[in-house]
C-alpha cells in the first residue's frame, strides 16, 4: 500500500492520452470528415479519439437497424403508387404493444374485402420497434425505417402516422436495405416464373 | 419439467407425509403438491436431508374461475442438478400460507412480492408490506379478475384494430384522461396518505448504541429514488447512528411496469421484445431465458448453428454488461468517469456487432422458438473474430492493470459489504455476487442447458465476499467468455438457423415450464404455464437483480453510508429487472 | 461544430474591424449563451437512460454541445430528460424535481415510454405521458432513441431555444407561475388538480356512463323520491 499501484495504473490514461496524438498524426486528415474515418472509429483496430461528431459525421447505422415502420409502395410505368400493402391483418395481429390500427372496406358490390387499407395508422409512442411487423408481412409491403431523425415539439400533431405520412416508394427501400431487397425481389421473380410455367404446363396440357 | 427426485434419490416424500405431499398430476405439470400445514416441514426435510439449500423462486399463479391458486416453490443444490419443485393449493378467497423465510432467508423480498400481486398473505413474515406497488394501493392486480384502467381485452391482439381500426389513444376515453381508476364512492379530500410510516417502522431501531458511552441519536436518511449513483430510480431507507448504518431497508417499485400482467396478456411471440427490456443492457440473454422456456413447452429444439449463435451472443451480453458493471463500480467510488468510458467504448463495438445482427443496439429481440430471426454474416463472424482473439483480452488486461492494484480501490473495497458463503445461499443470491463468496454455482456447469457442455471454460470463484472479490470475478467471467467465444467461432457450423418456419401464433401445449440461463446477473429464470391458448396463463420472470437484492441489508449493516453505495454498484441491480 | 455567426443585425462591419467588433442583437446573444451551455440534470429512469449515459460518454459526447455538466442537483439544472417509463410511483418525485429546478427549465421527453406510455401503456402503473404532467418541449420517439436520435432531439431544443425572445420568456413576466401540484399516492395515483372530478366521478358504479346531464338526473331522481315518501 505505498501508492505504487496507483502510479502504475495511472499510466494507462497517460497512455491513452499520448496515443490520441499518435493516431492523430498516423491518420492526418483522413480521420474526421470522412466515411473511411469514420468505419476506422468503429472498427475493432479504433485507437485514440473514438468520437463521432454527430450532425456532421453520422455513424452509418447498418442495413439490418430498424427504426418506426414504413408502407412501400411500387411506382408504375405512369407515375401511379401501387401500394402493396393488402389489409391483410396480419401486422396488427402480431404487433406486440397494438399499436397498428387498419381499417378495411369491402366492395359496395361485391361484398368482398377491398385490398387496400382505407386508414392506415401507426402510433410511435406506443411502437417498441421491435420488428415483427415488417418480419411477418406476407407481401413485403411493411418495413423498418431507418430515420431516426424525428424529434418534435408536438407529439399530438407528429407522432401519429397516417397512410399518407408512411407511404414510401420502393426505390427507398432499395437504397436502405438493399440486400434484403434484391432477396426479395429474386424470390418473387423465382415465384412468378414457378407459376407462368405451370399455366403453360397447363395450357400444354389442356389445349382446349 | 422432469421430475428430478424419483431419479435418483430412493427418499420418499410422499409416504413420508401421508395424505399431505402428493403429485401434481394435471398434465404438463410436475413436482409435489403440498398442504400448507405441512409446507415448513417439509422444505426443511427438503433443505437438510436431500440437501436442496438454494431458494430458487416463489411465485404464484391464479387459476381463476377456479376458486384456486397455486404458490410455486423451485429449490436447487448449490452443488448442481436438477431442481424440485412444490407447490401450496390455496383458496383465492382465503389465500394464508405459513412462511417460509424462517428457513430460507431468500424467501423475504419473494413472499412480499406475491403478497403484494395476488394478496397471500404469509404467515409469520417478518415484514409483510407491498413491496412494488405502495401501501394502500386498490387490489392485487395479478390475479385475474383484476382488470386496469386502460384494460381492453383479455388477450392480443384486440378485435378493434382490424378490419375496423381507428385509431384512438386509450386514456382519452377514461374519464381523468390518464391511467388511472378509484373506487367507488372515493373522497380524495377525505384522504391522508401514509405509506411511508409502516417502511420507517419497520427498521429495526433496537440494534443501536455502538459507542457505548456516547449518547447519540439514530436519524432516517433515504437514499433515491433520485440519486445520482443508485443505478436508476432504487431508493434505501437507512437508519443511521453517526454515519454508521443500524438498519436498512431497499424501497422497490419506482419501474414497475406491468411486466407480468402484460406478458400474461401477450401472445407467446409478442413477449420476446417485453424480455430485452427486463435487464436492458442484457437483452439477448433475456431471449434466450424465454426462448429456452417456451420450447420447453414445445418441445424443439434450434439447429446447431443457431445453438452457436446464441451461445456467442450471449456471451458478449455477458461481456457488455460486466464491463459496464465495472466502469460504474469505479463511478460509485468516485473515480468520475474515466474507467466508465474506457467500459463505454468496448460496450459499444460489442453493440455495433448487435445492431448489425439483430438491428437494434440494445432492444435486441433476435430470438425465437427454434431458432434466431436471422443467420449472421461472415463479415460479422469476422468482426467478432476481431474483438474477441484481439482487442477485448487486450482492454480487459488494460482495465486490470488500471484498477486491481490501485491502493485507493482496494481500500474502499476489500472487506466491504462482505457475505460468507452459507449467507450468499441461503438469501438465494446468484452469478457474481454468489460466485465471489465461494460458492462455485454457474447454471452453465451446474444444469447445463444449449450447447454449454460442449466449450470448456471454468467457472470464476473467489472467497472472501466483498466488494473487491465481486470486481475480480467479473474480470475472470469476461475472460472466460472470451474463451467460450473463441470457441464457439472456432467451431461454428455452416447450416439453417431456425426448426421449421417462424410462426407468429405457435402452438404451445398446455403445461408448465421453467426455463433458465446464467445471467450476467446471475440465474435468470421464465417460469410458463401454458392452458393451450395462444397466451400464457401465467409468466413470471425469475430476476437475479431483484432477489440478489434480498442480501443488500445484512451487507450494509455495520458499513459507512458512502460504502452502501459501492456496495449496491457491487450487486450490480438493472432497474428494469428489479421491478419489472 | 460549424463556426457560428453572431453577427445578424444586418449592419456591415468595416473588413479591418471584423475580428474586434461584433454587432448582435440582445435576444440572439442571450440566446446563444444559453443554447450552448445547457446542463441536464444528472436523472434516468429505465432503458433510455442507458443510451442517456451512452450519449454522454465517448463516442457521441455530450461535451460538443456545453452539454456534459451533468448536475446531480435540480437546483442546477437547465433541462431535465425525462429517459423512461414514468411510474405512478415515481411521477411524485419527477414532478417535484421539476419544481424544484430554476428557470429556465426545460423538458425533454425521450422515448415512447414518456412521450406516451410506450409499450407498457397498458399497464396499471405506468403513466401514459409524461405530458400528463409536466409541459414538455421536445419529445423523441423511438424504443430506445439511439444516441444519434437523442442528440438530434438536443439540437432540436436548441433551435427552440434560438427562437425565444428575452422579451416574451415566461421567467420574466409579472405574474410567475406556481409550482406543479404534486400528485398523491392514494388507491390509485391522484393528480390535486383532479380532486373534484375524482369525487363527482366516484359516485357512479361504471366509468363508462360518465356525462354531467346523467349525473344530474340521477340528483334530481334522488329528490323526487325523497318528496314522494
Amino acid at each position: 500500500m505505498d501508492g505504487s499501484g496507483i502510479i502504475r495504473g495511472l499510466l494507462i490514461p497517460l497512455k491513452h492520452f499520448f496515443v490520441t496524438y499518435i493516431d492523430d498524426l498516423k491518420w492526418l486528415g483522413k480521420k474526421y470528415f470522412k466515411p473511411e474515418g469514420i468505419s476506422l472509429r468503429s472498427s475493432a483496430e479504433t485507437r485514440g479519439i473514438f468520437t463521432v461528431q454527430y450532425p456532421e459525421e453520422k455513424l452509418p447505422v447498418p442495413e439490418e437497424f430498424r427504426f418506426i415502420p414504413f408502407l412501400v409502395y411500387d411506382e408504375g410505368q405512369d407515375g401511379s403508387r401501387q401500394i402493396r400493402c393488402t389489409a391483410c391483418g396480419i401486422c396488427t395481429k402480431v404487433c406486440p404493444p397494438q399499436c397498428i390500427w387498419i381499417e378495411r372496406h369491402n366492395d359496395a358490390e361485391t361484398g368482398r374485402p377491398v385490398s387496400t387499407p382505407v386508414s392506415y395508422t401507426i402510433d410511435i409512442d406506443l411502437c417498441m420497434n421491435c420488428g415483427f411487423c415488417a418480419e411477418f408481412c406476407p407481401f413485403d409491403a411493411i418495413r423498418m425505417d431507418h430515420d431516426y431523425e424525428l424529434a418534435n415539439t408536438n407529439r399530438y400533431e407528429h407522432d401519429v402516422l397516417q397512410l399518407e405520412e408512411l407511404l414510401k416508394p420502393a426505390s427507398y427501400y432499395a437504397s436502405i436495405r438493399p440486400e434484403n431487397y434484391t432477396r426479395e425481389e429474386v424470390r418473387k421473380a423465382e415465384k412468378l416464373a414457378s407459376k407462368t410455367i405451370k399455366t403453360t404446363e397447363m395450357d400444354t396440357a389442356n389445349p382446349n | 419439467m422432469n421430475d428430478p427426485v424419483d431419479s435418483f434419490m430412493n427418499f420418499d416424500l410422499i409416504s413420508r407425509y401421508p395424505g399431505l405431499v402428493k403429485k401434481d398430476q394435471r398434465t404438463g405439470y410436475s413436482g409435489y403438491i403440498v398442504e400448507a400445514d405441512c409446507l415448513v416441514q417439509f422444505a426443511r426435510a427438503v433443505r437438510d436431508e436431500l440437501g436442496f439449500d438454494y431458494l430458487s423462486m416463489i411465485t404464484a399463479a391464479d387459476y381463476y374461475p377456479d376458486d384456486l391458486m397455486d404458490v410455486i416453490y423451485l429449490l436447487y443444490r448449490t452443488t448442481g442438478g436438477p431442481g424440485i419443485l412444490f407447490k401450496v393449493q390455496v383458496s383465492r378467497l382465503d389465500s394464508k400460507v405459513p412462511s417460509l423465510s424462517s428457513i430460507f432467508a431468500g424467501a423475504e423480498l419473494q413472499e412480499r412480492e406475491v403478497w403484494d400481486m395476488y394478496g397471500i398473505s404469509f404467515e409469520d413474515h417478518p415484514d409483510l408490506r407491498r413491496i412494488l406497488l405502495w401501501d394502500g394501493f386498490e387490489g392485487h392486480p395479478l390475479r385475474k379478475d383484476w382488470k386496469e384502467p386502460l384494460f381492453e381485452e383479455d388477450s392480443k391482439p384486440y378485435k378493434d384494430r382490424w378490419p375496423a381500426g381507428k385509431h384512438k389513444r386509450q386514456e382519452d376515453l377514461n374519464p381523468f384522461k390518464n391511467n388511472v381508476s378509484y373506487p367507488i364512492g372515493f373522497e380524495p379530500e377525505h384522504f391522508s396518505s401514509n405509506n411511508e410510516k409502516a417502511l420507517y417502522d419497520a427498521l429495526n431501531k433496537t440494534s443501536g448504541n455502538l459507542n457505548g458511552s456516547l449518547k447519540t441519536d439514530q436519524i432516517i436518511v433515504n437514499l433515491g429514488p433520485q440519486h445520482p449513483s443508485t443505478h436508476g430510480v432504487f431508493r434505501m431507507a437507512a437508519l443511521l447512528e453517526g454515519e454508521t448504518i443500524i438498519d436498512l431497508k431497499p424501497v422497490m417499485g419506482y419501474l414497475h411496469r406491468s411486466h407480468e400482467k402484460i406478458g400474461e396478456r401477450n401472445t407467446f411471440l409478442q413477449n420476446m421484445p417485453y424480455t430485452d427490456r427486463l435487464d436492458y443492457i442484457s437483452s439477448m440473454s433475456n431471449n434466450f431465458g424465454y426462448a429456452l422456456a417456451v420450447e420447453k413447452l414445445m418441445a424443439v429444439t434450434p439447429p446447431e448453428r443457431a445453438e452457436y449463435i446464441r451461445v456467442i451472443m450471449a456471451e458478449l451480453t455477458r461481456i457488455s454488461s460486466h464491463i459496464m458493471t465495472t466502469g460504474f463500480l469505479l463511478n460509485e467510488l468516485g473515480a468520475m468517469f474515466t474507467p466508465s468510458l474506457y467500459a463505454l467504448e468496448e460496450r459499444e463495438l460489442i453493440l455495433d456487432i448487435f445492431e448489425e445482427v439483430s438491428g437494434s443496439r440494445m432492444m435486441c429481440n433476435y430470438f425465437r422458438f427454434g431458432g434466431v430471426v436471422r443467420d449472421i454474416s461472415d463479415s460479422v463472424i469476422e468482426k467478432i473474430r476481431k474483438l474477441v482473439f484481439n482487442r477485448l483480452p487486450r482492454k480487459i488486461d488494460e482495465l486490470d492493470r488500471y484498477l486491481t492494484h490501485n491502493e485507493i480501490v482496494r481500500l474502499r473495497t476489500e472487506g466491504v459489504g462482505v457475505l460468507t458463503a452459507d449467507e450468499a445461499a441461503a438469501y438465494s443470491a446468484g452469478g457474481p455476487l454468489l460466485r465471489a463468496s465461494g460458492v462455485p454455482y454457474d447454471v452453465r456447469k451446474a444444469e447445463p442447458y444449449s450447447i454449454y457442455d460442449r466449450f470448456k471454460f471454468d467457472v470464476a470463484v473467489r472467497y472472501h465476499g466483498d466488494i473487491y472479490d465481486r470486481y475480480l470475478v467479473r474480470l475472470d467471467e469476461m475472460r472466460q467468455s472470451i474463451r467460450i467465444i473463441q470457441q464457439a467461432i472456432h467451431d461454428i457450423p455452416s447450416g439453417p438457423v431456425m426448426t421449421g418456419k417462424s410462426q407468429y401464433q405457435p402452438k404451445v401445449p398446455a403445461g408448465e415450464a421453467y426455463g433458465r440461463v446464467e445471467g450476467p446477473k446471475g440465474e435468470l429464470g421464465f417460469y410458463i404455464v401454458s392452458d393451450g391458448k395462444q397466451n400464457p396463463r401465467r409468466y413470471h420472470v425469475r430476476a437475479p437483480s431483484f432477489i440478489n437484492l434480498t442480501a443488500l441489508s445484512e451487507m450494509s449493516k455495520g458499513e459507512k453510508v458512502a460504502d452502501v453505495i459501492a456496495i449496491l454498484g457491487s450487486i450490480d441491480i438493472i432497474l428494469g429487472e428489479v421491478d419489472r | 461544430m460549424t463556426e457560428e455567426k453572431l453577427n445578424t443585425s444586418g449592419l456591415e462591419i468595416p473588413k479591418e474591424l471584423e475580428n474586434v467588433i461584433q454587432l448582435t442583437t440582445l435576444d440572439r446573444i442571450y440566446n446563444w449563451s444559453r443554447r450552448n451551455s445547457v446542463w441536464p440534470m444528472m436523472f434516468g429512469l429505465a432503458c433510455c437512460a442507458i443510451e442517456m449515459i451512452c450519449t454522454a460518454a465517448s463516442r457521441y459526447d455530450l461535451s460538443r454541445f456545453g452539454m456534459e455538466v451533468m448536475r446531480p442537483s435540480p437546483r442546477q439544472a437547465d433541462v431535465i430528460i425525462v429517459s423512461g417509463t414514468v411510474t405512478k410511483k415515481m411521477v411524485p418525485q419527477i414532478v417535484r424535481l421539476y419544481n424544484q429546478m430554476a428557470e429556465p427549465k426545460y423538458v425533454i421527453s425521450m422515448g415512447a415510454c414518456a412521450n406516451g406510455g410506450g409499450p407498457f401503456k397498458e399497464g396499471y402503473s405506468v403513466v401514459p405521458g409524461i405530458d400528463k404532467f409536466l409541459p414538455v418541449d421536445v419529445y423523441i420517439p423511438g424504443c430506445p432513441p439511439t444516441p444519434q436520435a437523442l442528440l438530434n432531439g438536443l439540437i432540436t431544443l436548441q433551435k427552440k431555444i434560438d427562437g425565444e425572445s428575452i422579451s416574451k420568456v415566461r421567467w420574466y413576466q409579472k405574474n410567475v407561475e406556481e409550482g406543479i401540484p404534486i400528485p398523491v399516492l392514494g388507491p390509485d395515483l391522484m393528480d390535486p388538480r383532479q380532486y373534484d372530478d375524482i369525487s363527482r366521478f366516484g359516485r357512479i358504479q361504471s366509468p363508462e356512463i360518465v356525462d354531467d346531464d346523467h349525473i344530474k338526473n340521477e340528483e334530481l331522481d334522488e329528490n323526487d323520491t325523497g318528496v314522494a315518501s
